[in-house]
């Protein structure tokens, strides 16, 4: 059985390059991600993983190189073609972005409203639903910022799942949650990957989160990627970038400090 | 070749913006629907910027009313015209101070907060977020304040005319004494419905247009920081000014 499904490409990125002004933030990055499959992109702070993302959002353009989702060239939508194409992803962004004028039900039920429509009873249940999967059922009146963290990022959560879209994009999806509401989020993700046969890419920091959710890995160093394979592949790898970051060590080829051109005069060099 | 570029991207930087802030414009007139949820939105953006700006509206104009009787009953006095002091109010208030002045008042209270509340949103990703679940935000935040600004203005400022009236009447009539039948008949002959009237409406709608369309486009195109979305909010403030006293002009100059 599982010989016999067709293994498709959902997101197919070639020879990627990014640049913001003289920093290549990526550099040459290629990448194909399978239909219905979950992968993480794990990488230091400032690496670019949120760069990756909006790329493949559409919201940036590459300077070089190539994304294509589902067969269709993102990198040179139009903006109607960009307009349709969102429709299918859901994003959920590293802040959660949540609407603070509206309440957390109408947050929930903006893409809903927008996109739909749902008689307003089928609508409510929809969204009450999503509320409960992500454990926060009875806060639906409340406002944005009567939330906790955590509480907020998984009503963004709910938000951005609540289109059922094709290709989900989590944007450090577990960071400040408790760990139960991560166990619940992971489950969450899982299932409805699954069911709805999603393709989804979680960017992330957390090693051992990951390994228990995710199909594959791409953990990148220095604009580019470092290492790649299913988790358990990575967790024993030898190459020395990959090792440095799965087992958070000090010492390698990843550094701690942002790059800097070096003190001026070179006085503490 | 570093001044020289310099001095040009400060003539440049006015005129594109202007381009930019037209074709704002268009996008916004070119995402119309009429459907129920616009009208919805419309009609709440018209309370929370129209409705709210209503008391510091009346309040004005009464004043205004007051003190242009005074002033007005000051300078006729001096020729024995005195019974004309309620065709000089009223004229110079349907033509000039009333659309002006609440347009003036209108850039304070509402022109910034539109323009505080687009930039905060943008500065919280909510824009992004929105542009995300292809939600169009120029459609969904920026029309229905710029539509709301456009029917609200003409509004607020019937009602700051209506106020200085009111002034003017508590002010003339009241304190100094004059005779109510005159200052009624005045007006009656000598203020025109389509000519005064009309005519100052014609201008308060040019002024909620510009008003809300400079307000929502700062609000828009504000850095998302705390000092741009600061900055954003001044401008709106003294753009706002400076045209509506340059196509009051404009307008006056034209049509009289
Ligand atoms: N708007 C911007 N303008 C200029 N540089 C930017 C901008 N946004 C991000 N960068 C730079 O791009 C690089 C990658 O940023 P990105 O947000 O993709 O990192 P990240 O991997 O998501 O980090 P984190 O894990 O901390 O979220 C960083 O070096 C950052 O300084
Ligand atoms: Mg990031």
């Amino acid at each position: 059985m599982e010989q016999a499904k067709i293994i498709k490409t959902a997101i197919r990125i070639r020879d990627l390059v990014f640049r913001r002004g003289r920093n290549t933030i990526l550099d040459g990055i290629s990448m194909d991600i399978q239909q219905g499959s979950i992968v993480a992109f794990m990488g230091p702070s400032g690496v670019g993983k949120t760069t990756i993302l909006r790329l493949i959002s559409g919201q940036l353009k590459p300077d070089e190189g190539t994304i294509e989702v589902n067969g269709q060239m993102v990198s040179r939508m139009s903006d109607r073609e960009l307009h349709r194409f969102r429709r299918n992803i859901g994003v959920l962004l590293q802040d959660g972005a949540l609407f603070t004028d509206l309440t957390v039900f109408e947050n929930i039920a903006t893409p809903l409203r927008e996109h739909t429509d749902l008689p307003e009873p089928l609508l409510r249940r929809l969204v009450m639903s999503k509320l409960n999967a992500v454990g926060l059922g009875g806060i639906e009146d409340l406002m944005p910022h009567e939330l906790s963290g955590g509480m907020a990022r998984r009503v963004a959560f709910a938000r951005a799942v609540v289109l059922d879209p094709g290709i989900m994009l989590y944007d450090e999806p577990m960071t400040g949650l408790d760990p139960i509401a991560v166990s619940t989020i992971r489950t969450l993700m899982r299932e409805t990957n699954d069911a709805l046969g999603l393709t989804s890419i979680v960017v992330t920091h957390n090693v051992t989160q990951m390994s228990q959710l995710v199909d594959y890995c791409y953990i990148m160093a220095s604009a580019k990627i470092a290492g790649e394979g299913p988790p358990q592949e990575l967790n024993s790898s030898t190459e020395p970038g990959v090792n440095q970051f799965m087992n958070g060590k000090m010492e390698g080829p990843i550094p701690f400090h942002y790059q800097t051109p070096g003190t001026p005069w070179g006085l503490l060099d | 070749m570093a001044t020289l570029g310099h001095y040009t991207s400060k003539l440049t930087g006015p005129v594109a913006q202007s381009g930019q802030c037209l074709l704002f414009l268009m996008r916004m007139i070119s995402s119309i629907r009429f459907s129920a949820a616009q009208v919805r939105s419309v009609l709440q953006q018209i309370y929370l910027i129209g409705a709210r700006s209503l008391v510091i509206v009346m309040i004005c104009g009464f004043f205004v009313g007051m003190v242009l009787s005074l002033q007005a009953i000051n300078a006729l006095e001096q020729f024995g015209a005195s019974d004309q002091v309620s065709l000089l109010v009223v004229k110079s208030l349907f033509r000039e101070l009333g659309p002006v002045l609440t347009a003036l008042l209108f850039a304070g209270r509402a022109g910034t907060s539109v323009t505080a509340e687009i930039g905060l949103m943008k500065a919280t990703n909510q824009i992004e977020a929105m542009e995300l679940m292809a939600i169009d935000p120029i459609q969904i935040i920026a029309l229905p304040r710029f539509i709301a600004s456009l029917i609200s203005l003409p509004l607020l400022t019937a009602m700051f005319n209506a106020l200085a009236i009111l002034g003017s009447v508590v002010f003339s009539i009241g304190v100094m004494d004059m005779d109510a039948g005159i200052f009624w008949s005045k007006l009656q002959t000598g203020i025109y419905f389509y000519k005064d009237f009309v005519g100052g409406m014609w201008k308060s709608l040019v002024f909620g247009g510009l008003v809300g369309l400079v307000a929502v486009f700062f609000g828009y195109t504000a850095k998302p920081t705390g000092a741009g979305v600061g900055t954003a909010t001044t401008n709106t403030v003294v753009l706002s000014s400076v045209l509506i006293l340059v196509f009051d002009f404009i307008m006056t100059s034209f049509f009289t």
